[in-house]
């Protein structure tokens, strides 16, 4: 399929200031625990103490003689979940891996795993409350590594979990709950065809979204059963579905709205804490507000999977890639919900290989239930990839992006994951990153250069949009997309460029789930692509709309009128009336002015991006110091360039710090050790050198603007980059992230 | 809990004289956001590791969620929502914009709070102490560059430049 | 957090009345500390006694005698005061290194004592500038010198009743100076895995005549390190004698494993780091000319 993809924009290219940005920098936006209403009480959860124990009871007496205690809650007062299967877009979801993330059913998985809450009065009551919540616990074996947990004799986690994708299904339960393997080719012949072969096994610890707001929302029901929640979320239609799932409640009956989001890379595309809001709420007859701490945030919400990747490639002596064999275990926490299946398709997807072999295996744990982190399963596989990748151009003497211009995927070739790739932009990618000026910046002694490229997906999936014309013209373009990183702008501009009226006069709002057609959740680097597709449809809608008014007007036909800047025009410009003329006659041609879109966006393109990385390492020390950072990504069209560049340094920040010093500590007990900014260390500003940035655009080819998702790849290039840049600093080789300065200098004292 | 009864504050918030009732555990932040529902200044981790609460104390800067509420009697205290002054954006607002040095912003009160008192006190700092100055206000979205050079931009717009 | 009583007394004498009458009190200084434990739940007082409006804490003078510096004086204070940072530039950047911007608006060199901290950054440069503390109490005053406050992790030479009031440091010897260095894994925002101070003495001709050396994240306290200071004196501070006053300063930690570091890593890393703050002060002293 193709389609025509503009190329000569007014509007979109832009940098404009950001329709929501005076809220944003005056304080005036309302984020998830911004909220207060009237007769308002406070919510607080109870967690386990343990990482694996059974839960003999709960006794709630003690803390329900507190005056101003209103209502408690357990897994009692949700539906026993069984087999019950969550409706998702395109798969359904096992509601038993949801709801005892809200309640413990029965058995506590992992340390601080909600077990019971008390709704009170004032948040320093229901804390107190919540301490004299007595629960009786049978406290039962642990187990923390894969390997261990892996063991035949390891403690069992649950008793309902086979390994799934072996043949014939075992009948044995097992903490190994998948396993998947992906071939091409022929992997023998292509290692027999190699010169040099290269394998080394690659380790990344759990590590935080990290997003600043924690979690929080308030739901309230009225007499009728109404549901009402305010909460930050990635999705307000994913809430409403998984919170009538989890408490039983039609989903008919609940009404979502999503406040300003404080952050999520794909943290907020689950609930924590809005079913425990809701049956506080009915039970308590109050509206209901809950708001995580930062430890709980730690603890509790859905962390990246740890993953170590064995990785093994051969090349000819000429730099051809002969072979790429991939293992990646993966740690899912407590229940299944790693990216094994991203992981074990993608890794080497910046390659053309004839032979490659791929396979995954995901493995529970008693620790928090992982979730997605943007471009989920990818970076950890790329980053074994890249790094053996990049030790190969060494060996063989290539400039490492010239290596991989020699390997690089294009138009035409199929990757593992079996859908032929259009056009791409990953061979542009690496000459803009070749041809920049910090590739040519004189390295001195202890320093190093790493090159990382990398492949994410992109999602399409659902969208709705509406647009509203007031009876001055002025265009209010609804969504119920969340508005994460500026999107709010991209709408903005698209529905300008299509309406061909500036920005200023057009007001994007993300509006609650009774406003709105249904539309999946900000993720999958999904909103502009798909949103924006159901916003330019919407607004090309409109334009036949206000055609046909004015053709009405003038009494013509409506293949006699054009549309030319925000304008109707017929007889070679002598008729013509403005988009505010024909509003303001609305009432006489037919009513309102609107258009309302639906969309299923099954145009997704991938993007490709490449990231070089300079450092001094400290030989005394072991401490990084990043010199200098490029980033290179392929957009298809930057709608609103600025905040593309604002994707780009966000995801490469983000992987720097995955790099260097973010890491889950768990203690012998199953406990998180660093459960707070302090110690799990996220970037500082002192750290950071400017992120430069190039944006590539090669345009989609099934999208109208040629638009690629921006939000996800970003951070799958920078460990790769930043681990082989420290590694040749210093003249080691360690492929245990975090490469933190105590690592550094062992290896370089070894 | 043992019946305790909340200690009466006067004190001045963004110029105007403020009365609240507070349990003496309460941290300012907490009464800024839910008794006087100034909710511009963010609450990120509650033990001072993240500056999204960041409010000027008596001409310091410091981060609301380490200040007792009670502590604040007879003082001055200025927070995001006392920054723009008559319908005008101070030029640290005006620049995160421009720079588009924000994405989810939850984080830009506190940034723009700890600029403009870097600002005030170093008019013409370098990258690298503004780099430091803003090491307690953590972005997870933008890798801080496009915050860097607002703020730069800022200092030269207030310097007349 | 459960119940407590708050009080701001304005004088010592009124101070001491709520020190003295209950056994469940905590000083708030700049509340950097204390709020964070109380809010983590490690301390639950029953009495906080806010020393903020004692103008004896809050006092802030650079004189013949020296920097008296009232103990609950913030960073930010310090930090801005010139004069101070060009005479004492090592114990000045230790405070400074303590916590965020915001952090520094609040804390205190008094508070950062007080607390006890082994990783506390300014108490190694106070060491090494000779710091003495006043303290009074129940049985009138008495100083202490720094080296001698803490006695272990979160445990301070204060008995009960007793409250620091100011530290002061002597005015350093002409061709003097100081330097703190510490090592963290950011740049900023992190507690110390090891920090090292050192103030030396130079004669005209560069030879170190005076020296002292502390570490601090290394051992339960903050530690003075006569064997490293004794390797500079005599010495121009060439390499032989910066090693061994290195090597002297790891043979003298003797640090735990934890989150923020590794023994290995702390007693290894804490003799460059002497080695280094030595180097910058001599850089000083020499600057001064």
């Amino acid at each position: 399929m193709t389609i025509n993809v503009k190329t000569d924009f007014k509007y979109v290219g832009t940098r404009p200031i950001r329709p929501d940005g005076l809220d944003k920098v005056t304080g005036r936006a309302m984020y998830g625990a911004d909220l207060n209403v009237q007769g308002m009480i406070y919510g607080h959860i109870v967690r386990s103490p343990y990482a694996h124990a059974k839960i003999k009871s709960i006794d709630f007496s003690e803390a329900l003689k507190l005056p101003g205690v209103l209502a408690t809650m357990s897994a009692d007062d949700l539906p026993d979940p069984g087999d019950i299967k969550i409706p998702g877009g395109e798969v359904d979801f096992e509601l038993k891996v949801f709801s005892p993330i809200i309640m413990a059913r029965g058995k506590v998985f992992f340390h601080a795993q909600a077990v019971a809450a008390v709704a009170a009065t004032s948040a320093s009551l229901a804390a107190e409350a919540a301490k004299l919540v007595k629960v009786e616990y049978e406290i039962l074996p642990h187990v923390l590594d894969v390997h261990a947990a892996a063991r035949e004799d390891a403690p069992l986690l649950h008793d309902d979990v086979f390994t799934q994708g072996v043949d014939p299904v075992p009948t044995k339960p097992s903490n190994v709950s998948a396993q998947l393997e992906l071939k091409m080719g022929d992997i023998d012949a292509g290692f027999a065809k190699a010169d040099l072969v290269i394998e080394r096994t690659y380790c990344v610890p759990m590590c935080h979204q990290g997003y600043i707001e924690p979690h929080a929302c308030v739901a309230q029901i009225d007499e009728s059963g109404k549901v009402d929640i305010w909460c930050c979320t990635q999705g307000a239609f994913m809430v409403r579905t998984l919170t009538s799932a989890i408490t039983g409640i039609d989903v008919g009956k609940f009404k979502v709205t999503p406040s300003e989001i404080g952050g999520g890379f794909g943290g907020k595309t689950t609930v924590y804490i809005e079913p425990v809001a809701v049956i506080l709420a009915q039970k308590s007859g109050r509206p209901v507000k809950i708001v995580m701490s930062r430890e709980d945030v730690f603890r509790a919400s859905g962390p990246v999977s740890s993953s170590e990747t064995r990785v093994k490639i051969g090349v000819t002596k000429d730099g051809k890639i002969t072979a790429i064999d991939t293992d990646i275990v993966m740690d899912s926490g407590a229940f299944s919900s790693s990216p094994i299946f991203p992981a074990v398709m993608f890794g080497s997807a910046c390659y053309r290989c004839d032979n490659i072999r791929s396979s995954g295996t995901e493995v529970l744990t008693n620790k928090p239930k992982v979730y997605a982190y943007r471009a989920p399963g990818a970076p950890q596989p790329m980053l074994a990839v890249e790094c053996v990748i990049n030790e190969i151009a060494q060996k063989l003497n290539m400039d490492p992006i010239d290596f991989r211009l020699l390997n690089a995927v294009d138009e035409g070739d199929v990757p593992l994951f079996g859908v032929p790739f259009q056009a791409i932009g990953l061979k542009t990618a690496l000459r803009e990153a070749k041809k920049h000026p910090n590739y040519q910046a004189v390295l001195k002694e202890n320093q190093g250069r790493g090159v990382g490229a990398a492949f994410w997906i992109n999602a399409g999936m659902q969208s709705s949009a509406t647009i509203n014309v007031s009876e001055d013209g002025r265009i209010n373009v609804l969504t119920g997309n969340p508005d994460i990183g500026g999107s709010r702008a991209s709408m903005a501009l698209m529905a300008a460029e299509v309406l061909g009226v500036p920005m200023e006069t057009i007001r994007p709002t993300v509006v609650d789930t009774d406003s709105i057609a249904y539309s999946d959740l900000t993720g999958g680097s999904r909103t502009t692509l798909a949103t924006g597709g159901a916003v330019i449809k919407a607004a090309e809608a409109l334009v036949e709309e206000l055609k046909k008014r004015a053709a009405a007007l003038w009494a013509l036909d409506i293949k006699e009128i054009e549309w030319v800047d925000g304008k109707a025009v017929a007889a070679n410009g002598e008729k013509v009336f403005t988009l505010a003329e024909l509003a303001a006659k609305a009432g006489v041609t037919g009513g309102p002015l609107c258009a309302v879109a639906s969309h299923n966006a099954h145009n997704a393109a991938p993007s490709f991006a490449v990231n070089v990385c300079d450092v001094e390492v400290d030989r005394e020390t072991g401490k990084v110091d990043i010199l200098r950072y490029t980033c290179v990504q392929d957009a298809g069209k930057a709608i609103h360039p600025a905040y593309v560049e604002g994707q780009m340094q966000g995801g490469a920040v983000q992987g720097i710090g995955w790099a260097l010093n973010e890491e889950y500590l768990f203690n012998e007990r199953g406990e998180l050790d660093n459960a707070g900014f302090l110690d799990y260390r996220i970037p500082v500003a002192s750290d950071l050198p400017m992120i430069d940035t190039v944006i590539v655009e090669v345009p989609n080819p099934l999208h109208p603007y040629g638009v690629r998702g921006v939000g996800e790849v970003s951070i799958c290039p920078p460990m790769p980059a930043v681990v082989t840049a420290v590694n040749q600093a210093a003249g080691i080789l360690v492929c245990d992230l975090p490469l933190s300065p105590p690592k550094v200098l062992a290896a370089i004292d070894a | 809990m043992s019946k305790q009864r909340k200690t009466h504050v006067s004190t001045t918030v963004n110029g105007e004289p403020c009365e609240f009732l507070c349990e003496p555990t309460q941290v300012l932040s907490d009464v800024l956001r839910n008794n006087l529902n100034l909710t511009g200044t963010k609450e990120g981790c509650n033990t001072g590791d993240c500056g999204a609460c960041s409010v000027m104390l008596d001409g310091a800067l410091v981060c609301a969620c380490l200040v007792l509420a009670v502590e604040v009697q007879d003082r001055d205290i200025e927070t995001i929502e006392g920054v723009a002054k008559e319908g005008k954006l101070h030029p640290i607002q005006q620049k995160l914009l421009e720079h588009a040095a924000l994405q989810c912003g939850i984080c830009t009160p506190g940034v723009v709070i700890a600029s403009k008192a870097l600002l005030e006190k170093n008019p013409d700092p370098s990258e690298s102490e503004v780099r430091y100055w803003l090491a307690g206000n953590l972005c997870r979205c933008t890798g801080y560059d496009k915050i860097i050079r607002a703020v730069l931009d800022a200092g030269a717009v207030m310097r007349g430049e | 957090m459960p119940s407590v009583h708050y009080e701001a007394p304005t004088s010592l004498a009124q101070a001491a009345q709520f020190l003295q009458g209950n056994s469940n009190v905590k000083i708030l200084a700049g509340g950097t500390d204390l709020l964070v434990q109380m809010k983590l739940g490690i301390r639950q007082p029953a009495l906080i006694v806010d020393i903020k409006h004692i103008p004896e804490l809050m006092e802030f003078t650079l004189g013949d005698q020296g920097l008296h510096l009232g103990a609950a004086v913030s960073g930010a204070i310090v930090n801005d005061h010139a004069d101070v940072r060009r005479i004492y530039p090592g114990f000045v950047e230790a405070l400074g290194l303590i916590g965020s911007s915001q952090v520094q608006g609040r804390c205190s060199a008094g508070g950062n004592l007080c607390n006890a901290s082994p990783a506390a950054d300014s108490v190694p440069a106070l060491m090494v500038n000779r710091a003495m503390c006043n303290i009074i109490g129940p049985s009138g005053t008495r100083t202490v010198a720094v080296e001698n406050f803490n006695t272990g992790p979160g445990k301070n030479c204060l008995a009960r009743g007793e409250i620091l009031v100011s530290i002061d440091i002597p005015l350093p010897a002409p061709r003097s100076s100081d330097a703190y260095l510490r090592f963290i894994p950011r740049t900023e925002m992190d507690i110390a895995v090891a920090g090292a101070a050192v103030a030396i003495r130079l004669d005209a001709t560069g030879v170190c005549t005076a020296a002292r050396v502390a570490i601090g994240a290394v051992a339960p306290t903050a530690l003075l390190v006569p064997a490293a200071a004794a390797a500079l004196v005599g010495s121009k501070l060439d390499d032989a004698a910066l090693s061994k006053a290195a090597a002297a300063a790891s043979a003298a930690s003797s640090p735990i494993s934890d989150k923020r570091g590794t023994a290995e890593y702390r007693k290894k890393v804490v003799g460059v780091l002497v080695r280094r703050a030595a180097i910058i002060a001599k850089a000083r002293i020499e600057a001064q000319v």
